[in-house]
């Protein structure tokens, strides 16, 4: 039985999956489709973004929303030098831990620059937006993605001299 | 639950209450040698087990080794193109990705000479009429369609031979 030739197939498995968000992460992703940022205000005064439901302190439910800027500052950052399916880009870029302008905690998400040079710690982002959905009467551009209420309604970062 | 403070410009919009996040698995499945036989036997529409040698059962597809003995199953045994309804299951929900026309019936199918049952689909008959025991047999596409999957074989049909007898399938139930 050892002369048989081992047979490979590709398989693929994919679940359609939705998750609700509960009012306070929802409140995050309805202001991203807006075309803005907001956190939750902590026990301590600090706001946290994305909003946490329960204080990271004093387990206490959170309830103060609080708008945030759409630019800040890298706090920590790595190169993917080979992007991999599912990345939000197919060419090399950042994953970088943005604090926004307002905000007490970074955020993960991408940067778009060139090469991993133009990366460093401290340096200034600002949100690229994808556009706004169109009104029921407005035109909708073939293969444009519009904002949704989805963490990829922000595009990704770019050096804030860039946007 | 407390209220929420929200600033002005989330008031009166309406809430995102759920986000896409859909999960996909690409990857390659290797069959291994013992159902790469198997595989190879349904291009040519043959049904190949493998049999222990210390239980004595058929395995169909085989594995390569009895999960009861831990030892390799090395006397190929070829099978009927016929066999039992064990267990089955109507069909009667929509779900994402589904091909079939509702109801349908899946089946657990105990091929003649082995002794684990296969799942594959029947068809011309009603959900009304499958019942465990039901004799049945398989109906394969096209000769130039024939390729090594199971999916050579459309679906099993009644065959209308009498029912099984419970003892001929009650250890696979």
């Amino acid at each position: 039985m050892s002369d048989v030739e081992v047979m490979i197939a590709p398989n693929v498995i994919e679940y359609p999956f939705r998750r609700t968000t509960g009012p306070v992460i929802g409140a995050f992703f309805t202001a991203l489709r807006e075309g803005f940022v907001v956190g939750v205000r902590g026990s301590d005064g600090r706001v946290i973004v994305p909003p946490a439901e329960y204080d990271p302190v004093t387990a206490e439910e959170l309830t103060e929303i609080v708008e945030v800027g759409d630019a800040g500052e890298v706090v920590s950052w790595a190169w993917v030098a080979e992007s991999l399916d599912g990345h939000p880009f197919d060419r090399p870029f950042a994953f970088a831990l943005v604090k926004l302008d307002g905000a007490d905690t970074p955020m993960l998400h991408a940067v778009d620059v060139a090469a991993a040079e133009q990366m460093r710690t401290g340096m200034r982002v600002a949100a690229r937006w994808r556009p706004a959905r169109p009104g029921a009467d407005d035109e909708v551009a073939e293969g444009v993605r519009y904002r949704e209420g989805h963490i990829a309604d922000i595009e990704c970062f770019v050096p804030e001299g860039d946007r | 639950m407390p209220e929420l403070v929200l600033p002005d410009r989330l008031r009166g919009v309406e809430p995102v209450r759920s986000i896409r996040t859909p999960a996909r698995l690409d990857y390659e499945f290797t069959a291994g040698r013992a159902t790469s036989r198997f595989l190879r036997g349904v291009a040519e529409k043959r049904l190949l087990g493998q049999r222990c040698p210390v239980c004595r059962k058929v395995y169909v597809p085989p594995r390569g080794a009895c999960p009861t003995d831990g030892v390799p199953t090395e006397e190929e045994v070829e099978l009927g193109h016929t066999g039992t309804v064990t267990t089955f299951c109507v069909v009667n929900v929509q779900f994402y990705g589904q091909a079939m026309e509702l109801p349908y019936v899946s089946a657990l199918i105990l091929l003649d000479g082995s002794d684990l049952p296969i799942m594959h689909l029947l068809q011309e008959v009603s959900a009304d009429d499958v019942h465990m025991g039901m004799r049945v047999e398989a109906v394969w596409v096209p000769d130039d369609e024939i390729e090594p999957t199971l999916e050579s074989i459309r679906y099993f049909r009644p065959n209308g031979e009498p029912d099984a007898p419970w003892d001929s399938y009650k250890d696979n139930v």
